[in-house]
């Protein structure tokens, strides 16, 4: 234990808006600590540089999970247990219950939240690339009320987002389109569990069955390792949309995956074995249609 | 009478078991000394050099801390292992990252961090080497000169003492030569090294703590302090997981932990994180071996060079031990009739590397058994056809000239391993569908034997001792200084001895490792507890037997008939029951006082060691095995796992069939780990990978089912036959492993750890693509952070 | 420094610490329960693991400040009347426990699997338990524990 707690100022708001009134009103800045599966761990290793940190764990009005005819609407502060639980996700979002299925491991899942997986914004992170397949929105609120945004303009840069200082991400929506998708996902690790990724892709095709051969009308690819933050692979996206799959088309597909990768050498593995290998997760997806 | 219960050979509940699954196993960082203080290491930050100065930033209330350097050490500033090259504290110099340079204590263990971070010193940086290449060049000397620059230990072993006739590479059928690489491999015992120091310039040191080998911390702290090891006070506490990892390390935390103690006035804990343990601490040695094989037409082996090269890191350390061991484990269970083994450990910019289970075996055997595999392909045989052909058999002799008297049998472990694994149907299945699957599959075995107990003269010199006393019960209690840190000492000790006194096995207690306390029964080291220690504690029970056997007759005797020889002879059937035994033991203590029986290891007659010319008999005894691993390596990711895992070994008397199976099983998956997933990535010198996030040890849903299959075959020197198992299973998986990948891929691996960007190497032959290219400096800052 | 209630296996508790004292420290040091153990400081081990409302939770990731109002196991609450627990009985007869420093994580993990899944699949065990990281055993004997934890009907 590498930090001194009594440096350390932790408050435990009891409500979403005394949390945001602290955003609003402290010069100093309140860092948002969920489940801590992540902060929790720089403080042990004496690197969390914020001395002032406010709660959000376990808030009622960030921990909830609403099914409305049209969508599905998860709160920040949902667990990835409480995703994995929920009957609806199962069937409906499967790529994303898997996803959650696989983040750190069971005593981790029961911590960790949906939004705190999407606010520390790593690039490895496990829910983006199927957030980002099914097109999910924010909300972030403040004082200042809330406001929506495609979850795909979230990420600016590195580890640089757009929720503001006074902001909390407060819900994440996700509309009920996709029952007629094909859904993917794959996760790369260095073992079989309790793995930071290095890479994996979540993808989401629906098949236009009246032209034969069947070929695809939308597909959405979202990768996880392969830049600075989770990001769509737009153009082996546009390679495919409207084609069937012959292997001219994988080829290309795959061509267009090793152009819009920009996968780093890091602790973990190369940026050579993480591109190819985002290809060949496409490609297996692909023989599967 | 009563027949004597079978207890060796039978599972009872681990003597110390209870107490780990109720939590309350007292682990070194549980214990809580009045006064105790907290200790805290400040370390080079570099990986050589020069220190040019020591500055101690004022934000820091430095009154408030103990601070010790080399200066404050009483006695000799060396941790001494083998030899006295590596300093206790650094000086003027350092020579690895990580090197300790002072000590730090205070009452308040928060405080410390920061203030180590505020330490700040400066260095003249030297060139580094990292590499055995680099220090072979000797370019840069950083160990030794002259002959011995950069080089710890030499061997040369040679059959016969004779060099191979040139003839024989001349006539050769075929001439195979192989070379293979193993990294670093970090012990990752769950439990963190720790120790509790305490110092009274009456008493002297009292260290207690997370160890192996509690005389071996005692000679350390003798010279440190310059006091009689009377005067140095070790105890084991409940060891969580040691491997190695805690034989010699002790050593210098405990030094550490005492000096600060001394310096303070009061006890002080020492105890690490897990990033200084990983970062600090002793790891494998990586090896490189060259293999130079003459093989006949028909597959017969003729003659092997064979080139055996370790990394020690920065200092001596155990090194001389693992190499001796690497050596002479390299030529396999297989008669050569000419072999020559150069070995030499060589001294780099690392933390120094140390004892590691199998302790060089590992090594060595990785690279035969892939080369068997080579040679049979070479050769055109199976590599199943080209191990029948060499095997060593009872009556042969070992490279170093060993007469093996006990049965051996590789041939039938081989075919039993085959069989209880389906090899052939299997390989014939897989040979089938790989053309045509995206998940390639493959088997392969591994055949290997592996020295129980200390090589050649070893356990003459350690000269271990044993003893029973008698408890104010009337209970039998084993004092040894043989530690049980997960394999179950206590245990198997206790049945060996409950056997022989033929008492049931709860009656009979073994004392907790405290030095003041306990006889030198040796280190817990060498797979050599059951068999030699065991052996020990069978005698001293047997001895104990006949002291109390006046006592245990069931006639009414005289006076005059006490003393007068025994009432029962060990050869006859016990007639006494544990009541009578409990009451014979009282009385004697009621005429005697105490009874307390010893047993001094005998080297045996027949084993003669000669280290010169490095031959005559290893070891006591071999355990025999074969490992066969069944791999799958899928092409989308390149991935490698192991889906299935056989092991059949021939290992002495089993004492204990559940433990032993653990022993098996926990090591089969420390060496899956050694195969596919623990790489130490070193940046520089440092370990880039010190947390467990980054170093990759294999979890409940990576490891394959592993089978058990134990053959006995009792040998003379250990408790009721038992040989020693507990590093064997370390020597198989690796190159059954890679054996089994190269028939699932033709590709031939030769380097451990096989990670998936290797695979994807040279599957897709883009240059640069594998794991040597895992380094985060390429990368930028940016990526180089703990977590993601 | 904060005041937090919370109860401990089944005793209330009122402890005094710095807010972002960690509940692993705060069992530790404050409460003496040193049956939880730090092996990682980063929940990658689970040696740490208590049981936190009933569900597991790596106790090194807790500020805790976040436990106020909570029921808390530890190895220590999970003993019956002084005898063992069903899955400590298992765990000790069939070769669970090597050194024992997982253990007590190992046993919080195996109770809160069953309780999930009282007649696990060995898959459900696998996924049960991995995120306690074991060096001795290489898992198997782990794996029989919980199988016949669960055949004696270990789940409560």
């Amino acid at each position: 234990m590498r930090s001194n707690v009594t440096n350390y100022e932790l408050i435990a708001p009891t409500s979403l808006d005394a949390a945001l009134q602290i955003l609003a009103d402290s010069p100093d800045r309140y860092t948002p600590i969920a489940g801590g599966t992540e902060l929790m761990v720089a403080l042990g290793a004496g690197r969390l540089q914020s001395k002032k940190l406010v709660s959000i764990w376990n808030l009622e009005e960030l921990r909830f999970i609403e099914v409305t005819p049209d969508a599905i609407i998860i709160g920040a502060g949902t667990t990835f247990t409480d995703i994995r639980q929920h009957p609806v996700i199962a069937n409906e979002f499967s790529i994303l219950s898997h996803a959650a299925s696989w983040t750190g491991s069971i005593a981790n899942q029961n911590r960790g939240t949906l939004g705190g997986n999407i606010v520390n914004a790593s690039p490895a992170a496990d829910s983006p690339p199927a957030l980002l397949a099914y097109d999910a929105e924010l909300t972030l609120v403040s004082t200042r009320g809330p406001r929506t945004l495609p979850y795909c303009d979230f990420h600016l840069a590195y580890k640089e987002t757009a929720l503001e200082p006074d902001e909390l991400l407060y819900s994440i929506t996700i509309l009920r389109n996709y029952s007629s998708y094909k859904s993917y996902i794959r996760k790369v690790g260095p073992r079989n569990a309790q793995a930071i990724s290095k890479v994996a892709l979540a993808v989401l095709a629906r098949k236009d069955n009246g032209h034969i051969p069947s070929l695809i009308q939308d597909i959405r690819i979202g990768a996880a390792s392969l830049r600075e933050y989770p990001t769509r692979l737009a153009a082996a996206e546009k390679s495919l949309t409207g084609k069937t799959i012959t292997t001219e088309t994988i080829a290309a597909a795959r061509a267009a995956v090793l152009t819009e990768a920009r996968p780093i050498n890091d602790i973990r593995s190369t940026a050579k074995y993480r591109a190819t290998v985002a290809a060949n997760l496409l490609e297996e997806f692909l023989h599967t249609l | 009478m009563a027949s004597t219960p079978q207890i060796v050979g039978r599972s009872p509940l681990r003597k110390e078991g209870a107490a780990k699954v109720l939590g309350r196993a007292q682990y070194v960082d549980d214990i809580i000394l009045p006064g105790m203080w907290f200790g805290a290491t400040v370390r080079s930050t570099i990986p050589r050099g020069r220190i040019t100065s020591i500055k101690f930033d004022p934000t820091i209330p430095w009154h408030e801390f103990t601070i010790v350097s080399a200066a404050d050490i009483p006695g000799e500033n060396t941790i001494v292992h083998l030899s006295k090259d590596h300093p206790c504290l650094a000086v003027s110099h350092v020579n690895h990252a990580e090197e300790p340079i002072l000590l730090l204590a205070h009452p308040n263990r928060s405080v410390l961090p920061a203030a180590v971070a505020a330490v700040h010193i400066t260095y003249e940086e030297l060139p580094a080497i990292y590499t055995i290449e680099d220090s072979e060049k000797k370019e840069q000397i950083i160990w030794g000169e002259g002959e011995q620059a950069n080089t710890f230990k030499t061997y040369l072993m040679q059959k016969n003492q004779v060099p191979i006739p040139d003839e024989i590479w001349e006539k050769a059928g075929f001439i195979v030569e192989g070379e293979y690489r193993t990294g670093a491999q970090e012990q990752l015992y769950i439990e963190n090294n720790g120790v509790i120091a305490e110092y009274s310039a009456t008493e002297g040191v009292t260290v207690r703590g997370s160890m192996q080998c509690p005389f071996y911390l005692v000679h350390a702290l003798s010279l440190v302090f310059n006091l009689p090891a009377e005067k140095c006070r070790v105890i084991q506490t409940e060891t969580g997981g040691a491997f190695g990892g805690k034989e010699d390390f002790p050593s210098v935390i405990g030094s550490h932990a005492a000096l600060l103690a001394m310096k303070s006035g009061h006890p002080v804990k020492l105890c690490y994180d897990r990033a200084e343990d990983m970062a600090a601490t002793t790891k494998r040695h990586p090896s490189r071996t060259r293999h130079r094989t003459a093989v006949s037409k028909d597959g017969k082996l003729l003659a092997g060079e064979i080139d055996f090269a370790l990394d020690g890191g920065a200092y001596a350390t155990l090194s001389p031990v693992v190499l001796s061991r690497g050596t002479i484990h390299a030529p396999g269970p297989y008669n050569w009739p000419y072999i020559t083994v150069r070995a030499k450990a060589m001294a780099t910019n690392i933390p120094p590397h140390g004892a590691f289970r199998g302790f060089g075996a590992p090594q060595s055997i990785f690279a035969l058994e892939r080369h068997m595999d080579k040679i049979a392909k070479v050769v055109g045989l199976t590599p199943e056809e080209l191990r029948r052909r060499n095997f060593l058999s009872t009556g042969d002799r070992t490279a170093t000239g060993q007469l093996l008297s006990d049965p051996v049998d590789m041939q039938h472990l081989l075919t039993r391993a085959l069989e209880e694994s389906n090899y052939h149907a299997k390989r014939a299945e897989f040979d089938r569908e790989n053309p045509t699957s995206t998940i390639k599959r493959g088997i392969g075995f591994a055949t290997f034997f592996h020295g129980a107990g200390f090589t050649g003269s070893g356990e003459r010199r350690l000269n271990s001792l044993v003893e029973i006393e008698l408890t104010p019960e009337g209970l039998p209690r084993i004092l040894v200084s043989s530690t049980e840190f997960g394999q179950g000492t206590n245990t198997i000790l206790c049945q060996v001895a409950a056997q022989t006194l033929n008492v049931p096995y709860d009656q009979v207690l073994i004392a907790q490792p405290d030095t003041n306390h306990v006889p030198n029964s040796g280190p817990t080291v060498a797979s050599r507890t059951a068999m030699i220690v065991g052996k020990l504690v069978e005698r001293a029970a047997q001895s104990f037997l006949d002291t109390l056997a006046p006592f245990l007759s069931s006639r009414t005797l005289s006076e005059a008939d006490w003393g007068k020889g025994s009432a029962v002879s060990s050869d006859a059937a016990p007639n006494y029951t544990p009541k009578d035994f409990r009451r014979a033991a009282q009385r004697y203590l009621a005429q005697h006082g105490s009874l307390k029986s010893e047993a001094r290891f005998e080297s045996p007659d027949n084993i003669f060691w000669d280290d010169e010319t490095y031959s005559g008999e290893a070891y006591p005894a071999y355990a025999w095995a074969v490992h066969v691993a069944e791999v799958a390596v899928d092409t989308t990711t390149y991935s490698a796992n192991v889906t299935n895992f056989y092991t059949v070994q021939e290992v002495g008397k089993v004492l204990h069939p559940i433990l032993a199976a653990g022993q098996i099983e926990g090591g089969v998956a420390q060496g899956i780990g050694y195969a596919l997933y623990e790489r130490c990535l070193w940046h520089n010198g440092h370990l880039a990978n010190n947390q467990m996030t980054n170093y990759i040890m294999p979890t409940s849903a990576d490891i394959p089912p592993i089978h058990v299959t134990f053959e006995e075959v009792p040998s003379p020197h250990g408790a009721y036959g038992a040989k020693g198992i507990g590093e064997l299973p370390m020597d198989g998986p690796a190159p059954a492993i890679l054996n089994a990948i190269e028939h699932a891929t033709n590709i031939a691996f030769t380097e451990i750890p096989l990670l998936p960007e290797d695979i994807f190497e040279r599957m897709t032959l883009i240059p640069n693509a594998g794991a040597e290219s895992l380094d985060p400096a390429v990368a930028g800052p940016i990526f180089s952070e703990a977590t993601a | 420094m904060t005041t937090i209630q919370l109860t401990i296996n089944n005793h209330e508790k009122t402890i005094e610490a710095p807010p972002m004292k960690r509940l692993l420290d705060v069992l530790r040091e404050d409460l003496l329960l040193t049956g939880a153990k730090e092996g990682c400081g980063e929940g990658e081990c689970g040696a740490c693991a208590v049981l936190i409302n009933g569900e597991l939770v790596n106790s090194c990731l807790v500020p805790i400040l976040q436990a106020e109002g909570a029921e808390i196991t530890t190895i220590e609450g999970l003993v019956i009347d002084e005898k063992l627990h069903p899955i400590q009985r298992c765990f000790l007869e069939e070769g669970g426990a090597q050194c024992g420093i997982c253990t007590p994580g190992m046993i919080l993990a195996t109770h809160h699997l069953l309780e999930k899944h009282p007649q696990p699949t060995l898959l459900q065990i696998q996924e049960g338990l991995n995120g306690n990281l074991c060096r001795c055993t290489g898992y198997m004997r782990i794996f029989n524990a919980v199988q016949q934890a669960a055949l004696a009907g270990a789940a409560k």
